[in-house]
């Protein structure tokens, strides 16, 4: 038996292969040479060259986001890998799995100032699920194996593997593990059936029962299940802004998302509850508001999450189900099926009648007098021309909320977004994770004159790639939430918040080889975008700069540290 | 309340720093911790001396337990346990403070483990009360100097932390 030794950038290689990595996202520098030069001679897979490490990492994040697989980043030692940091910490935040590969310094070299030299291990400890310096090449395959793991299984995250410069030119027989088990490592995957038992318990003699599902449910492919579970029993249910797509918009029991620009009727409807059935979520600050006033109308709460630390962080819960949120969900649906008596259906009417009472407030409203361009209805016209089937990524700001608002997504997986970390400028390189990954569906990107600055210079890679994507830029000229909040909590004291010397975006987007176009009246909405889709750009970017209101503010607002049923409506802002 | 944290991680580099970087980015207290190989190489143990609500701490077990290189977690205060800490004291002792010095150590069970015309260095084993109570019985401006190991931990009978 003959062995082969390669070289450790070789074996890099072979692992992304046995991994059935399709895209590579990343940028070349001194210390990832070699691996580079073994990326030439081969074709399984294809590098999509960023301009920008950020945007490696967030492209790799949104592939991931888009497709369910894990996302692979490859960036250079020191600014290589400081410059990836926000996209981790992103990817982190929303528990995405990725594995990205950064180079290091030469062994002998680490720890003396090299050139590009930085501790990436210390760096991003606190933002991956964990990460790993290789010292050895015979330890290459091992370690990224477990990466690919790790960041896939238990509560999915990034994974970060740093490969000093030296081990990847030594050589070594190539040994990729076929399984990996971590004695410290064992997520739990089945719920426990007496919990199980008991949810369901309570769930089916509830007279206020409430579903509200998140990101879990998503990155769980639970969506069929939990969309089952809730027809089954008929219950309301709520989605976070990263839980949508989750439960289909379009459904009567889906009241809108909640939370801080929540919809009316779901934040009654969680705060006046008198049982919750919380899916995959966290009861973030964003969601739940503040909790002392989230429990102060006392309700039973159970909650299905896969990550123990995610139980009783901020709100005590009274029945906790550790597991796989499709394996839980599916576990109840068995248990509510083998149930003689379906009966328990009339309990709730009276609660399904009150919440209708709250849908009658119209929380979604907005006024619109044609005169200018009302952002709430580009995203809606949106919805409609591309018949709401299409990747929506965004960026951070009043138009991410408006995209969730008023873009119902039916499918999970479409709406792809920095929900927890709300990094602005994710919304071009997302937008080309999303592309790549599905070459002929329709990915428009939704994003502010502010967030769009974060990352333009991926305009270029759009363009060497030909990705297709449509910039839907909502261009009021300020940094629109940062304005809201000055407007109501600040006086109208618009700090900074201006976006003076903007570039003409469509000579910008013209001059990388793009389409642009400028609409400045309400009434070129639906032509611009029906252009924008046409089979006659099929091929084509187009940057789509609308010259919104720029007074416009997103309702419902629950104000920072506030309660869930103190919204601010619409309505009621004039009060202000 | 004060809780004492044993945990045992892989031995791996950087695994202290997973540990004291999980307490600062989150906020909570740590009072000492220390940390030693155990007779498995391939093992630490360490101990964490923490304080917090019940809530916080169940947040602490739960947040260390995610930790990928940390392979079991035991909050001693779930059951009996024995603690103890080392302390290292060093006090100027002329000839009239000398023999009340050496009293005052037998009295608690502690040893004078140098000895030097003007200085005597004693070695205090207890827990950690133990040793705030024989410290604040010596007389404060003739200690010259104090290092304390922070607590070690095991639990009673058969209560074993172990893989």
């Amino acid at each position: 038996m003959t062995t082969e030794i390669i070289t450790g950038a070789e074996i890099v290689i072979r692992c992304l292969q046995k991994e059935n990595v399709k895209f590579v996202f990343g940028y070349p520098g001194g210390a990832v040479l070699n691996i580079y030069d073994a990326i030439f001679q081969q074709k399984s897979f294809k590098h999509v060259l960023v301009r920008h490490e950020q945007a490696a990492v967030h492209a790799a994040d949104a592939y991931s986001r888009a497709t369910g697989d894990v996302g692979v980043a490859l960036v250079t030692s020191g600014p290589g890998a400081t410059n990836a940091v926000t996209g981790i910490a992103t990817a982190h935040m929303d528990s995405i799995p990725i594995v990205i590969i950064s180079g290091q310094v030469p062994t002998h070299a680490i720890g003396e100032d090299a050139f590009q030299e930085c501790d990436t291990v210390g760096i991003t400890r606190p933002c991956v699920k964990h990460n790993f310096l290789v010292k050895d090449v015979k330890d290459i395959g091992s370690t990224i194996k477990k990466a690919f793991y790790l960041a896939a299984t238990g509560r999915p995250g990034p994974v970060l593997v740093d490969i000093p410069k030296d081990i990847t030119a030594e050589t070594a027989e190539f040994i990729y593990p076929k399984n990996i088990s971590l004695r410290s490592y064992n997520p739990v995957k089945q719920g426990h059936s007496g919990q199980i038992n008991k949810a369901l318990d309570l769930l089916i003699n509830a007279q206020k029962p409430m579903v509200y599902s998140g990101g879990g449910v998503v990155l769980g492919n639970a969506s069929d299940a939990l969309t089952e579970f809730v027809k089954l029993l008929d219950f309301p249910i709520t989605n976070t802004l990263m839980g949508l797509g989750g439960f289909p918009a379009s459904h009567e029991n889906f009241l809108g998302m909640l939370g801080m620009h929540g919809t009316y009727q779901a934040n009654m409807a969680m705060q006046e509850c008198d049982v919750l059935l919380a899916v995959g979520a966290r009861f973030d600050d964003r969601v739940i508001g503040n909790p002392e006033h989230f429990l102060a109308k006392p309700k039973k709460i159970i909650h299905i999450d896969i990550d123990p630390a995610s139980i009783s962080k901020r709100v005590k819960i009274d029945i906790p189900i550790v597991g796989d949120v499709k394996l839980v969900l599916e576990d109840l649906i068995s248990a509510f099926k083998a149930l003689k008596s379906n009966s328990s259906n009339n309990l709730h009417t009276d609660w399904l009648n009150t919440i209708n009472l709250w849908k009658q407030k119209d929380c979604m409203s907005f006024q619109d007098d044609g005169t200018q361009i009302k952002p709430q209805k580009v995203i809606q016209k949106l919805h409609e021309v591309t018949n709401g089937d299409a990747f929506i990524t965004s960026d951070v700001g009043q138009h991410q909320m408006w995209a969730a608002q008023y873009y119902p997504f039916d499918k999970p997986r479409r709406w792809i977004n920095s929900g927890g970390l709300g990094t602005m400028g994710v919304g071009l390189p997302y937008a080309m994770g999303c592309q790549l990954a599905f070459p002929d569906s329709q990915v428009a990107c939704v994003t502010g004159e502010a967030s769009i600055q974060m990352c333009i210079q991926e305009l270029s890679t759009c363009k060497q790639f030909n990705l297709p994507v449509k910039i839907v830029n909502l261009n009021n000229r300020y940094m629109g939430m940062v304005r809201q909040w000055q407007e109501f909590f600040y006086g109208n004291r618009y700090a900074e918040s201006y976006m003076d010397a903007l570039p003409d975006f469509v000579k910008l987007a013209e001059s990388y080889g793009h389409i642009g176009m400028k609409i400045e009246n309400s009434s070129d909405i639906e032509g611009a975008l029906k252009e924008a889709f046409s089979p006659k750009l099929k091929e084509r970017l187009v940057f789509l700069d609308f010259i919104t209101d720029q007074t416009e503010n997103v309702f419902p607002m629950v104000a920072s540290g506030k309660g869930l049923s103190e919204m601010i409506l619409a309505d009621d802002a004039e009060d202000l | 309340m004060r809780h004492i944290i044993s945990l045992l991680m892989e031995n791996e580099a950087g695994a202290l720093s997973r540990v004291s970087g999980l307490f600062s980015a989150r906020g909570y207290n740590i009072e000492s911790l220390s940390v030693a190989p155990t007779e498995d190489q391939s093992l630490s143990r360490m101990t964490i001396v923490t304080s917090g609500s019940a809530q916080i701490i169940e947040q602490i077990i739960k947040q260390l337990n995610k930790l990928i290189d940390v392979v079991k977690v035991l909050d001693l205060h779930d059951g009996d346990h024995i603690e103890r800490e080392l302390v290292l004291v060093k006090v100027k002792a002329n000839k009239q403070y000398r023999d009340e010095v050496q009293q005052l150590t037998n009295s608690y069970g502690g040893r004078i483990i140098d000895s030097s015309e003007n200085i005597l260095t004693i070695e205090f084993t207890g827990t950690s009360t133990e040793i705030d109570n024989y410290l604040k019985s010596l007389n404060n401006s003739f200690v010259v100097e104090i290092v304390r190991t922070g607590a070690s931990g095991i639990g009673r009978g058969d209560r074993i932390l172990k893989i």
